[in-house]
């Protein structure tokens, strides 16, 4: 049982959350360091221009869009629900990692949390932001995009509330609204150390504005703290609640693949799933980048990283033999067709893609050499997020071959399908290069909270 | 320069660590001062009680918000589906109830965290102006430092006792907050 290392039995030595032993001062040197830098990395510069260029791309795109209507897609009849829905439902799985660090992980005291919450939780907005891209897109007339929401009109009507694609503009709503409230809490303390280190006005002026007046005290921690217990508990039905909702957008329709009572929690798993693989990603990329941060995000992190990666993976593993077996099972002949399709019809290789990226993948972290190797875990990470875009690609492609033999069609995307979701991703890391550089990508805070000598009864301190 | 009158808004003492601050938050509290506060970089476990303070009162409100919103959501509902402009929809009930749940869920979730930050943010008596930024050391308060401000408005506040007092307890660097009044 000793691998489990951070299942807390008291009687053995724990390992420092944080390596090198630093000092309060030490930590807020490192991380507001990066920040504070005045040249910037010319890498910095190359990856900002890419993903600026991608994201302008995306601009440019949208508005063709605009201006042609959805046309441009790869859409047809049977197939009318394309890469819009994918990569939408791509993006928001992505997000529910950054949730679950801040929240479940916080709520459940795993303190290894606490170096890698703040860019997950940036993740998750940036994410969401994708994610929210693609519904807005593909109502097809964009200026009455506002009828997605309950608003008076003059034709006196109102939203349908039993339509699923109707919860998902509340659950994804709330959903980003609150991991950004949640966010910006965690970044107040962290912001007042930049305004107490601002060598200029400006930067003091905006560092001061966003830092409310934080003065660090225990009339302020005290209050500080419980909203902060509060939206953790507050985020943490999020975690299961918003993916479940967005699963509905199928389960609730009566298309044979999609109408079953498995894909909610199918879905949260494979959200998760993927969620992690993109942190995986992206802390490799930032160890990478900034050396100095090591120390904070050790090899025990990326470790834990891999497992969860494992356990989920195994989990949707399951829930892809589950929904084979329930297709048989239901004696139904549509459903297992459909299902028989999927594997061996014109988008088996579609499949045979998601089930080797997202099952068998991750099944190389029960070995501890793979889970400690740095590129073992950057690919992975990276197949078993192109296994996860897969898995909503074959779910989505199951319209392909509906109850009429005569209308089946094959699905090809367009320039402008790829175009808007590779533009999704430079839209994520322009945002992403922009936090790296500007806000502490670690809080400074929790991670002077964990050390050993914030404990007020470390070295012989006692009170009664 | 002349014109303006120095007055002295409080004072601030610098403790060592985590632990001196805790021990002495107790001293400052038995002496019977009220107006104090404890400054450190992180929150520090058990001060609420060193520093006699009660609780937060955030957890009712945020209860209350999340209620009202869950409410206000179906009520919502009900009214748009089942009284404003009935629209038969594959031959389901007017009022729903079951199809309703995701947004009384979400909107419940949207109120509360709301309110657990407006609530926090009003709780925490922002001041941009606050008497204790106009110590130049105090910036070290968000960094590595641990200080114990005590506010010229505690009716047991006198600039010399008050100092002293923060020096016998082990209060380095004691230092008066003079604030310029025009």
């Amino acid at each position: 049982m000793k691998s489990f290392e951070n299942t807390l039995t008291a009687q053995e030595p724990i390992k420092p959350l944080i390596l090198g032993n630093p000092s309060f001062s030490s930590v807020t040197e490192t991380i507001s360091g990066i920040c504070e830098k005045k040249e910037t990395p010319i890498w910095w510069w190359i990856a900002l221009g890419i993903s600026g260029l991608l994201s302008l791309n995306l601009a440019a795109m949208i508005g063709y869009l605009v201006w042609e209507g959805t046309g441009i897609w790869g859409l047809n009849i049977p197939v009318s629900w394309g890469w819009a829905i994918v990569n939408f439902v791509f993006w928001v799985g992505i997000g529910h990692a950054g949730t679950l660090i801040s929240a479940i992980l916080f709520l459940m005291r795993q303190k290894w949390r606490t170096s890698i919450n703040r860019f997950a939780e940036a993740m998750t907005i940036f994410a969401v932001l994708c994610a929210a891209i693609f519904p807005g897109i593909h109502v097809g007339r964009m200026w009455v995009m506002h009828w997605m929401f309950p608003l008076p009109n003059q034709m006196g009507l109102w939203v349908n509330f039993r339509s699923p694609l109707l919860w998902d503009v509340f659950a994804v709503g709330t959903y980003f609204t609150c991991s950004a409230l949640f966010w910006y809490t965690g970044l107040i303390p962290d912001l007042a150390t930049f305004r107490d280190r601002a060598k200029n006005r400006i930067k003091k002026t905006i560092f001061g504005v966003l830092s409310l007046g934080w003065r660090g005290g225990n009339k302020q921690w005290k209050h500080y703290e419980l909203a902060y217990l509060l939206l953790a508990g507050i985020s943490t039905p999020l975690v299961l609640s918003v993916h479940s909702v967005v699963s509905t957008d199928f389960a609730v329709s009566i298309i044979p693949g999609w109408h079953t009572t498995i894909f909610p929690p199918y879905f949260v798993a494979g959200a998760i799933f993927s969620g992690f693989a993109m942190v995986l990603t992206l802390s490799i990329i930032a160890r990478a980048i900034f050396p100095q941060i090591k120390n904070f995000i050790t090899m025990d992190h990326l470790g834990k990283i891999a497992k969860v990666i494992l356990l989920t993976g195994t989990m949707v593993g399951y829930a892809y033999s589950m929904e084979f077996f329930i297709a048989w099972y239901s004696g139904n002949d549509y459903e297992r067709f459909a299902f028989i399709n999927r594997a061996l019809g014109p988008f088996a290789w579609a499949y045979w893609i998601m089930i080797t990226c997202n099952v068998l993948t991750p099944q190389i972290f029960w070995f501890k050499k793979l889970r400690s190797s740095i590129p073992v875990l950057f690919i992975a990470s990276i197949i078993v997020n192109i296994g996860m875009w897969f898995e909503r690609f074959v779910i989505v492609m199951t319209l392909h071959r509906d109850f009429l033999p005569s209308s089946w069609d094959y699905y090809t995307p367009t320039m402008f399908d790829i175009g808007i979701f590779v533009g999704s991703f430079g839209f994520f890391f322009f945002m992403f290069l922009l936090f790296l550089r500007f806000l502490p990508m670690i809080s400074m805070t929790e991670i002077k909270g964990v050390l050993p000598q914030a404990d007020p009864h470390h070295g012989g301190n006692s009170h009664e | 320069m002349s014109k303006t009158k120095s007055r002295t808004a409080g004072c601030i003492a610098e403790f060592a660590g985590p632990g001196e601050l805790l021990k002495a938050a107790e001293k400052v509290r038995d002496a019977g001062y009220k107006d104090f506060d404890c400054h450190s970089p992180f929150p520090i476990h058990g001060m609420d009680e060193a520093m006699g303070e009660k609780g937060s009162m955030l957890g009712p409100l945020v209860g209350l918000a999340a209620f009202l919103g869950g409410s206000g959501a179906l009520l919502m509902q009900w009214w748009m589906s089942a009284v404003d402009y009935k629209v038969v929809i594959a031959g389901k009930p007017f009022f729903s109830y079951q199809a309703f749940f995701p947004v009384t869920f979400s909107l419940a979730v949207l109120f509360s965290a709301g309110m657990a930050v407006v609530g926090m943010l009003s709780m925490i008596k922002l001041r941009f102006h606050h008497p204790v930024f106009y110590s130049e050391r105090f910036k070290k308060a968000s960094d590595d430092m641990f200080f114990i401000s005590v506010l010229s408005d505690d009716p047991i506040f006198s600039e010399e006792k008050t100092q002293l007092f923060l020096e016998s307890i082990g209060g380095a660097y004691v230092e008066a907050l003079r604030v310029d009044d025009e």
